[in-house]
């Protein structure tokens, strides 16, 4: 049983929908229609696969983790997102998108950036298709993130710097949203997670299946001994707006595997928020008694979002899947312990996800647990140079 | 039955003249309520007021900063409305603000709080067709007119559904773009107010991008009026007060009353 497809209205449940500004409405339910068509096109699909193969690098590996496992007494394996082209997941997402815009004849992309993963993938789309780019970035992540900056410059990208509100991903969303209603007729917003308005969280989640179905095959050759039926016990991975979470997710739905998503304290939408509205649509969101969105604070530009993606909210709600917090600390030892025993140095996005297994190893001892390693650390390296200084 | 903001500006429109409502955004400043009133006296035909959201996705940078100041002066919905219901400005009102605000406080202590506050209208920008069923019909109930916005990318099918739903008047959007100060009227703002025009009565009103009298004016030869803001705005930021607000409404006024 894979991921349910939302409604015709972009619901999850209660969480999702289309709430944006009514002139970006006529766009959203275009962008719809031309990705059903995409999608249901035998040649577009050959293009992204081709593209996904020969340019990004899939399929991404699957690395079975001996001395960290035996370390935690855990088996550990990561899905190893950080392979890919630009070092990370995001790849997925934008390449599919900026096809989609070129096929709607769209000239121009614009995106948000966090930690400037998503930023760096659409600029590197941007210049491999030939579109104008332009990426909002927070103030202070343009400072956190310099090298990302820079590499979106070299690409042919023009980065502004979002200088309202807390200056983070969130008030990048904000600008990007800002450009597309004074620009849509030539521009299509090349938004970087599960999140926004329909049809995004559907769509965005759509591209990063692929990391689901290979995880699923990879992990039915890999565990296949004794007793073993193919599948691990748990599979875990970060989540901000979610996108590399439900990616590893939908190839494990409706199965017995355990889906848990990690949070950082400071941005722990499902745990410490509730239902609101943001960004074009209805989720857990950390906002004050009068509706007002809370600025969040994490360690990792990635995950430093008050929301979350509206599919996660469902899937919470429903049970099916369970969202776990962990802290800033927690994070920096599991990005050590990583790097220490298996010369992987990740994001700090995903040793969230490797933190959670770290602090509940006790509870999970003698399991099998998929961490999906969606990104790696190099972007990380100058921060950490301070914070373990 | 038509509230008492649609009922005032048909009246109004009806008589030939043209529609001035000003926005002020709530908070912004410990005179703002004299803003408000300040603007009613200098021939605003119904006030828009702000409540200040942290997101304002529709905002350009004016507003975006008095919505910032104003919330760091610890700005509520709450605060707005009881400054409201006790300061009569003598105009109808309506709040502008984003739907997060409505629904965290849920729709119907949303609507019941604006009426016992006396603003006879909403304008929720990011509420489309799509999502406003379940708070326009606690609206009508309540009997608060929810404004809907017309935008230049809008089919004619859409457009009439927009306007077919809307309540108080058609807040017609003048160009692609948020708010904020242009130097000339967009070709558009002329274009979606015909349109609008065109399949309905209710009043038409231009917002976004009308920026001087003159603009106003040019605009009035398509619509029924218009919403003046940003430029309103910048004038309370740059410290204009009631009186410099007052003078700047009439300019407004007086170009409006010249063309009618």
């Amino acid at each position: 049983m894979p991921l349910a497809d939302p409604t015709p209205g972009g619901y999850f449940g209660d969480f999702g929908g289309l709430f944006v500004p009514e002139t970006l409405v006529p766009a959203c339910l275009e962008l719809e229609q031309a990705f059903r068509s995409a999608w249901a096109d035998k040649a577009f699909r050959r293009d992204l696969d081709s593209l996904l193969t020969d340019y990004a690098g899939r399929p991404s590996p699957l690395t079975s983790c001996e001395r960290l496992s035996r370390e935690l007494g855990v088996a550990v394996m990561l899905k190893r997102e950080d392979l890919n082209h630009t070092g990370s997941h995001k790849i997925n997402n934008v390449l599919g998108q900026a096809l989609l815009a070129k096929r709607m004849g769209k000239t121009r992309l614009v995106a948000e950036t966090g930690a400037g993963q998503h930023g760096v993938a659409t600029a590197t789309a941007a210049a491999l298709m030939g579109l104008e780019c332009v990426v909002y970035m927070g103030e202070i992540d343009m400072h956190r993130q310099e090298l990302n900056v820079f590499r979106m410059r070299l690409l042919g990208s023009e980065v502004r710097s979002a200088t309202t509100g807390s200056r983070t991903l969130k008030d990048a969303i904000n600008e990007a949203m800002r450009d597309w209603v004074a620009s849509v007729e030539s521009t299509h917003y090349c938004l970087g997670s599960v999140m926004g308005p329909h049809p995004y969280p559907w769509m965005v989640r759509t591209l990063h299946e692929v990391i689901g179905r290979e995880a699923r095959e990879q992990c039915a050759a890999r565990l296949n001994g004794d007793g073993c039926d193919g599948l691990p016990d748990v599979v875990a991975a970060c989540v901000g707006g979610g996108s590399n979470a439900i990616g590893i997710f939908s190839g494990f739905a409706g199965t017995r595997t355990e889906l848990v998503g990690v949070e950082p304290a400071g941005g722990a939408a499902l745990n410490r928020g509730a239902p609101g509205v943001v960004h074009g649509s209805k989720s857990f969101l950390l906002q004050d008694e009068w509706g007002q969105v809370r600025e969040a604070e994490s360690i990792s530009a990635g995950l430093d979002y008050p929301g979350v993606g509206p599919e996660h909210s469902a899937l919470a709600s429903a049970g099916l899947a369970r969202y776990e917090v962990v802290t800033d600390e927690q994070v920096i030892d599991a990005f050590v312990l990583l790097s220490k025993t298996e010369g992987i140095i990740p994001a700090l996005e995903p040793a969230h996800a490797l933190a959670w297994v770290v602090r509940d190893r006790d509870l999970l001892a003698g399991k099998t647990v998929l961490v999906n390693l969606s990104g790696r650390g190099d972007k990380d390296v100058g921060q950490m140079i301070e914070l373990l200084r | 039955m038509n509230g008492t903001l649609e009922v005032a500006l048909r009246s109004k429109r009806d008589r030939g003249q043209k529609l001035l409502v000003p926005y002020v955004t709530g908070g912004l400043g410990p005179d703002w309520l004299d803003v408000v009133r300040a603007v009613a006296d200098a021939g605003a035909d119904a006030v828009e007021v702000g409540i200040p959201f942290s997101d304002p996705v529709m905002d350009g940078p004016i507003i975006q900063q008095a919505s910032e100041q104003a919330l760091a002066a610890r700005t509520t919905p709450q605060s707005i409305l009881r400054a409201l219901r006790e300061g009569d400005s003598g105009v109808p009102l309506a709040v502008m603000t984003y739907y997060n605000v409505c629904f965290r406080m849920g729709h119907r202590r949303f609507a019941e709080s604006l009426r016992e506050a006396g603003v006879s209208a909403a304008i929720l920008p990011d509420l489309p067709l799509e999502e406003v069923g379940p708070w326009a019909e606690v609206a009508d109930q309540v009997g608060v007119e929810s404004v809907m916005l017309a935008a230049p990318t809008a089919s004619d099918a859409r457009l009439r559904r927009v306007c077919e739903r809307s309540r108080g008047f058609v807040y017609a959007v003048g160009l692609l773009g948020v708010t904020g100060v242009r130097a000339e009227l967009a070709g558009s703002a002329l274009v979606i107010a015909r349109r609008a025009k065109a399949v309905t009565d209710k009043p038409v009103l231009v917002g976004v991008g009308v920026s001087t009298p003159e603009q106003a004016r040019e605009a009035c030869a398509e619509a029924d009026g218009v919403v003046v803001g940003s430029v309103l705005v910048r004038r309370m930021l740059d410290g204009g007060g009631p009186a410099g607000a007052a003078d700047l409404i009439g300019s407004f006024r007086a170009a409006l009353d010249g063309s009618a």
